[in-house]
């Protein structure tokens, strides 16, 4: 397994996710500047978070035009494994790979802190290891899922809701929805289950030594998916 | 050259969180008879000339998501 962590302008979570995959997944894993027109020789992708080209006009909107989301719209489309996280989770969206949008939060706050989640959808790789609530940390302004009514009728009806944020004790609560997402939607996975995108940072919590490892559940999918 | 003017907002139906923080900012500086303050965007475009379908074209694909927001435009000379 060899993954693509794609660099913008302005990606910040791009070290993060190439240390966790390398160090504490344990897979291969090399940047990809996003001018790139080729993925050749990888079998996954990560979009890390990050401010890309500053969030000009919408958060993910001009990152969604570079050259290479025409790959990693060509991977989604081929069932290989993708993961937008954050700000990837926006660009995801902005590049219609994932239906819905990331609004801002509706307190307006940046918001830092851990939050709770737990895995709804327990089909696809990303959620099937998932088991209770999991403590993983957010940081974002723009975090607020919305979609039209058709698409969220879709996504539940589905089965396509990866995690809401929830409290400590696995209760649904609008006090523990941290910023207003639409039914506390914190990530949503694609109908064939290979991609995923969420706003809480898996990649930030896969060793003891920063406060928590539950990001394990999530990314070590990376491991354990087949490679092809 | 023509100059078009973009106008970009959310939905109507959904929050604009921002915009409600404004009408309670007018709301505390005694203008009352503000119900309602939306916040949107307007991108000004120098165009060689006016192509109503280019310009809702590009409206749809990247100067508005159709998601969350509308668009209009006008044309000034």
């Amino acid at each position: 397994m060899k993954v693509a962590v794609i660099q913008f302008p302005g990606s910040n979570c791009d070290q993060d996710a190439l240390y966790s995959l390398r160090e504490d997944i344990g897979v291969a894993a090399e940047y990809v500047w996003h001018d790139s027109t080729s993925l050749v020789g990888f079998n996954a992708v990560f979009v890390p978070g990050g401010f890309t080209y500053g969030d000009y006009l919408r958060c993910g909107a001009m990152a969604a035009t570079a050259p290479v989301m025409d790959e990693v719209r060509r991977f989604a489309r081929e069932g290989r494994p993708v993961v937008g996280v954050c700000n990837g989770f926006q660009i995801l969206c902005e590049s219609h790979i994932l239906p819905g949008a990331l609004m801002q939060n509706v307190n307006q706050k940046f918001l830092g802190q851990d939050c709770y989640l737990k895995a709804i959808n327990r089909t696809s790789p990303w959620t099937e290891r998932v088991e209770g609530v999991v403590r993983i940390p957010i940081a974002h302004m723009e975090g607020r899922y919305v979609a039209d009514a058709e698409t969220l009728a879709r996504l539940e009806g589905d089965g396509l809701v990866a995690f809401r944020y929830v409290s400590p004790t696995g209760e649904l609560s609008e006090e523990w929805n941290p910023n207003g997402a639409t039914n506390a939607i914190a990530g949503i996975v694609n109908d064939k289950g290979n991609v995923l995108g969420m706003m809480p940072h898996p990649e930030r919590a896969t060793r003891k030594l920063l406060g928590c490892d539950d990001g394990l559940a999530i990314m070590s999918a990376f491991r354990l998916l087949p490679v092809n | 050259m023509v100059t078009v003017r973009v106008f970009v907002n959310l939905k109507p139906s959904l929050l604009d969180s921002a915009g409600r923080t404004v009408t309670g900012a007018l709301h505390k500086l005694q203008f009352d008879e503000v119900a309602d303050a939306r916040i949107g965007k307007t991108i000004t475009l120098q165009m060689e000339k006016f192509d109503e379908e280019r310009v809702k074209a590009m409206c749809a694909k990247l100067l508005a998501n159709p998601v969350i927001e509308d668009y209009s435009y006008e044309v000034l000379n």
